[in-house]
């Protein structure tokens, strides 16, 4: 991976949500979406929500999804679990919900309290019928953040993006 | 905690509630789930109401999802006391967002009145009207008598928000009145109502 590469993904990724009529970005930060968060706090047509829970960004969403606005929610993997009863509102009233999740505990993770949803994540959000989409290949971002875009917004799904470690470098507070 | 206390509240919910809607305007109305749906289609069941069938904790933030989203339009949270419990940091989100159109009124018996009426933490010392105002939310009020009442109707309905009203009411069984429980529906319907789509 070049420095330029991991530089230009989250601008790649930033395009499918501009590309994609994104009005409402809501997260729970995460170093790997820094970037990102960047981005869509400097455009005005953005409205960037900081979550407490990421919970509160399913029904976020939900609520902009009724008033006309499409939306995206951005997390580390960690923040999945939080995310499982909500998910019911997603599920039952047919609503899309774009989900970009950055992965940790997955590789040549250091913190083993991040191991239990970093290995967790995609079966917890497939058990609540999210699809999810799993992305290994720097190359292969931007295109696997499209297609789940595609199919979140007109399905209507819910579909979540899974950045995986591989991509983001392993933490590791300077050890 | 005090078991008797909200027995002898004053305010009815589904007078309060049916009050707050009379002159609802175009208002866009989100109720949580349990006894707040059932008011709320007490008042009258229509496309622009979207009450949660279950989404504990998520009213107000879908609140502020929709009123984000559309900023000419009033919406207005009516929740319970065990809801609003379970989302407490949505209303740090509300604080921080400030949308002018978001008004929260929470329906407080002290109780979780759809699973045997088990008493919630306003029973005791919690006070749901200072959490918000501490949160930084600019208008909040508890409201526990019909006077003080009437006196936050128009502020409920048209004061610049984001406003959060606490009021108190008698806690008591009365009959359901549902509404239609298909989310799928329930989202079309308000979609298009308020979009003209689907």
């Amino acid at each position: 991976m070049t420095s330029l590469a991991s530089e230009i993904w989250p601008q790649d990724i930033y395009q499918v949500l501009v590309e994609n009529r994104v009005r409402q970005v809501a997260y729970i930060p995460d170093i790997g979406h820094a970037a990102l968060i960047k981005m869509c706090h400097q455009n005005n047509h953005m409205q960037t929500v900081v979550l407490t829970t990421e919970e509160e960004g399913v029904a976020l969403l939900a609520g902009a999804w009724l008033g006309g606005d499409r939306g995206a929610l951005l997390m580390q993997s960690s923040g999945v679990g939080n995310c499982i009863n909500m998910l019911s509102l997603t599920r039952v009233c047919r609503l899309p919900l774009l989900i970009l999740v950055t992965m940790r505990g997955e590789w040549g993770e250091f913190n083993p309290w991040q191991v239990p949803m970093g290995q967790n994540s995609n079966p917890v959000l497939t058990a609540a019928g999210v699809l999810t989409f799993t992305v290994n290949d720097i190359d292969r971002i931007k295109e696997t953040v499209k297609a789940a875009a595609k199919m979140a917004f007109e399905g209507p799904a819910a579909a979540a993006v899974l950045i995986s470690q591989r991509i983001l470098g392993a933490k590791t507070f300077g050890r | 905690m005090n078991p008797e206390r909200s027995k002898s509240y004053p305010l009815r919910r589904r007078a309060v509630v049916k009050e707050l809607l009379a002159q609802r305007g175009d208002a866009l109305v989100v109720a949580g789930l349990g006894a707040p749906a059932w008011d709320v289609t007490a008042a009258g069941d229509m496309p622009l109401n979207f009450p949660l069938w279950g989404a504990m904790g998520g009213a107000v933030p879908l609140g502020l999802g929709l009123a984000l989203a559309q900023p000419s339009r009033r919406v207005l949270v009516i929740t319970g006391d065990g809801e609003m419990l379970m989302g407490l940091g949505s209303l740090a989100t509300v604080a921080t967002q400030r949308p002018p159109n978001l008004a929260i009124v929470v329906l407080d018996n002290e109780r979780y009145g759809e699973t045997g009426m088990q008493l919630t933490h306003t029973a005791g010392g919690v006070d749901l009207g200072a959490i918000a105002a501490a949160s930084g939310i600019p208008i909040c009020n508890t409201v526990s008598d019909k006077k003080s009442f009437k006196s936050v109707i128009p502020q409920i309905q048209k004061e610049v928000g984001p406003l959060f009203f606490n009021i108190k009411v008698r806690a008591e069984d009365l009959p359901l009145v549902l509404p239609p429980k298909d989310g799928a529906h329930l989202k079309e319907r308000f979609r298009l109502a308020l979009i003209g789509e689907p």
